[in-house]
């Protein structure tokens, strides 16, 4: 994909960890932990689109949260490299200090319709974070900026005066993407930012943040469920399990040639809009359920669906293994799989 | 593939109404279409184009008020369904006809065992005996891959996961054998590996009853191409395009159904910079344009389309379209 894109590191991810305790009992103290990411490491470059994908409930919008801090990480690092090249190491920040980094990473939600504040006008919206980020910039310069970026979206001005319950869901996701680009953000977090639209807005969606990314250089971190847009749009991808990583490659070695057992199921299961691909497609179908996080299974946390397991797999947490090219492979039998 | 063109239900200009403050919205409007027997018809659109009022409709599930039949017929075994009294009703709905909704939860009672609501479908259907209908019951869960069945009767909702809760539709809609499922966005609600389990599973069970048919309702255009054999696409509560599914995908001839599926990333295919888009949006169901209800967002329109709505014209054996770029080409004598 023609991306500007450099090899400089913008954000590295390293063995980040989130435990959700669950509390209990009379004397309401910890009875368990949710094992939300479970030691994760990945980074992301400057200027290109990482694909985070993974069944829910894998961990995807916790990363994404602890990246931004709405959620406390419970271990690990998140290394934000900044303009002048210095590396920061924003866990170990606080609120106070964090603050200038909120600008710069920035977050677009799934959902639309809850994060929007409903009593405020989509250009107060859009303002907020400038009110809060640039102290410096005079009331019109703001109103100058909301205007721009409403034409960037393509919404128009005249419709800064609106609420957000005039809006449709897609239009809606244009007024959260106009508010996450209004600090000039270097990384934005695009959670599930196309799943809840239909199919026609969807892909005017996908094109607007692939235009707005082109002109203002934006790194991002697209998380997903749909393989075939996180494919279109990604240049490198993420697959996660369960709080784990267990696939990092190309998005298109990733798409056409998965390794591991859980990337081939997953994609495997992906329905093709193509009825001739039908019968010559290997569907993969995965007995069971995907466990809880509560209750993980030890060693590869895969194992208990996965089609080649054996009993060592029980016992040690599989390496991410480099394979070549920078693919990267949680699982040392991924060769003895044939479908 | 099914050459049985036996007709299972015939829908003749369907529709149904909401009255929304002092407004009628015309949920679906002139619908009609055939469901023959063994086959599994998908009915395609994007949200409000009027997929789940159809379904509702044939089994009289519309709330009223604010919801009405207007007018139509829906013959099933040539039965007018909209003729019935509540009680005959009653009888075809999870008997002959029924349903599965997208959000698995609201259907079950949260309250009553999971092992409790399947045997009560078999003792008001089938005037089954508690013991045999527990015996069944817990077949059915076999069947849709409740692991360890037998312990699991006694669970209530919430102790299922999402699919499995899925799966226990399944087995309920299934457990009388119907000669026709609704299935209305089974999987939109599951993840990917889980909606295979259980695409899998419905294609499985249907081939135990070679002549059952299934209503498939989504707006997942690869669901559609995967699990069925012929599809009905709706726009703003009409019917757009009827096409046998390899057709549709490789020919597609209303624009608004081009426009879907170019719309679609594709990376088995040549990888593309920008997605083709349809321009605006689907209106609300107020203010869609007089004539083709496509018109405002088609690249195809011509004048006439703002003011003629056209009609829905057979141009090849079993494929329809409603668009006026096809008038003239009206195929033969009405074949059917
Ligand atoms: N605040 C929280 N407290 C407890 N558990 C949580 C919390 N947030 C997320 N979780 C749990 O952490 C796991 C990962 O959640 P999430 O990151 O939202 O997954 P995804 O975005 O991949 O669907 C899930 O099991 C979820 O229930
Ligand atoms: N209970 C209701 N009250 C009022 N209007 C309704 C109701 N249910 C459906 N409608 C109207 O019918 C239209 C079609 O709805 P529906 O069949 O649910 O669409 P979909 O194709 O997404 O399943 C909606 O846009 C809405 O305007
Ligand atoms: S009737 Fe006209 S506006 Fe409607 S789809 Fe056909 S060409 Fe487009
Ligand atoms: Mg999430
Ligand atoms: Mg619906």
């Amino acid at each position: 994909m023609e991306q500007t894109q450099n090899n400089n590191i913008l954000l590295s991810v390293e063995n980040l960890r989130v435990y959700f305790p669950i509390y209990g009992g009379v004397f309401i103290k910890k009875v368990a932990e949710v094992k939300a990411v479970d030691g994760v490491s990945f980074s992301i470059k400057e200027g290109e689109t990482l694909g985070l994908v993974g069944e829910s409930g894998c961990g995807k919008s916790t990363i994404g949260k602890s990246i931004v801090r709405l959620v406390e990480p419970t271990q690990g690092n998140i290394v934000f490299t900044k303009k002048d090249g210095h590396k920061v190491n924003l866990v170990s920040l606080n609120r106070k200090e964090m603050r200038p980094f909120r600008a710069d990473i920035q977050m677009i939600f799934q959902d639309p319709y809850s994060s929007l504040n409903p009593r405020f006008t989509i250009g107060r919206i859009i303002e907020e974070p400038l009110e809060i980020h640039c102290p410096n910039m005079t009331k019109q310069e703001r109103q100058n900026r909301v205007k721009m970026l409403l034409n960037k979206v393509g919404l128009n001005e005249e419709q800064a005066v609106r609420y957000p319950h005039e809006f449709s869901g897609g239009q809606r996701q244009r007024v959260g993407i106009a508010r996450a680009l209004s600090t000039h953000p270097r990384l934005v977090i695009a959670d599930e930012p196309v799943s809840a639209l239909d199919v026609s807005i969807q892909a005017q969606v996908i094109n607007l943040l692939q235009d707005l990314q082109k002109e203002f250089g934006l790194t991002i971190l697209f998380v997903a469920h749909n393989l075939a847009v996180v494919e279109h749009i990604s240049s490198r991808i993420v697959v996660m399990y369960l709080g784990n990583v267990v696939e990092i490659g190309q998005s298109q070695d990733i798409y056409h040639h998965p390794k591991h057992p859980y990337s081939r199921a997953l994609l495997s299961a992906v329905p093709l809009p193509d009825p001739a691909l039908k019968d010559q497609k290997k569907k993969m179908i995965l007995k069971g359920e995907i466990p809880s996080p509560l209750a993980k299974p030890s060693g590869c946390a895969f194992r208990t669906r996965c089609p080649i397991a054996k009993p060592e797999c029980a016992q040690n947490i599989p390496n991410l293994d480099d394979i070549g090219n920078g693919h990267l492979v949680a699982c040392p039998y991924w060769k003895e799989l044939n479908l | 593939m099914e050459n049985n063109t036996k007709k299972l239900l015939e829908i003749h200009s369907l529709r149904t109404y909401f009255c929304v403050e002092d407004q009628i919205a015309k949920a679906v409007d002139g619908v009609d279409f055939d469901i023959y027997e063994g086959e599994t018809l998908g009915l395609v659109g994007e949200s409000g184009s009027g997929k789940s009022v159809t379904g509702l409709s044939i089994l009289r599930l519309i709330p009223n008020p604010p919801g009405f039949i207007k007018e139509g017929n829906i013959l099933f075994h040539g039965k007018n369904l909209l003729d019935l009294s509540y009680t005959e009703m009653r009888k075809i709905r999870g008997k002959e006809i029924s349903m599965i909704f997208q959000e698995p939860m609201t259907s079950l009672n949260p309250v009553f065992s999971i092992g409790y609501q399947l045997m009560e479908v078999f003792r008001f259907h089938q005037n089954m005996e508690k013991e045999e209908a527990f015996e069944r019951s817990v077949e059915m869960l076999e069947l849709v891959g409740i692991p360890d069945p037998r312990r699991r009767m006694n669970d209530y909702p919430h102790q299922y996961s999402g699919g499995m809760r899925q799966r226990v539709m399944i087995a309920m809609a299934l457990s009388c054998k119907p000669s026709l499922l609704i299935a209305d966005e089974p999987t939109t609600a599951l993840d990917v590996t889980i909606q295979a389990q259980v695409l899998d599973l419905m294609v499985n069970i249907k081939k135990e009853k070679v002549n059952a048919a299934i209503l498939l309702i989504t707006h997942d255009l690869g669901v559609v191409a995967e699990t069925c054999q012929r599809v009905v696409v709706m726009y703003g509560g009409k019917i757009q395009e009827i096409a046998p599914v390899h057709e549709l995908f490789h020919d597609p001839r209303h624009p608004y159904t081009m426009g879907l599926l170019k719309s679609l990333p594709r990376p088995d295919r040549i990888k593309q910079d920008r997605l083709p888009t349809i321009p605006g949006m689907v209106p609300e169901i107020f203010h869609f344009p007089k004539g083709c209800k496509f018109c405002n967002r088609c690249d195809r329109k011509m004048e006439k389309c703002e003011t003629i709505e056209p009609e829905l014209l057979e141009i090849s054996p079993g494929r329809k379209v409603r668009c006026h770029l096809f008038e003239g080409q009206k195929h033969g004598t009405d074949a059917k």
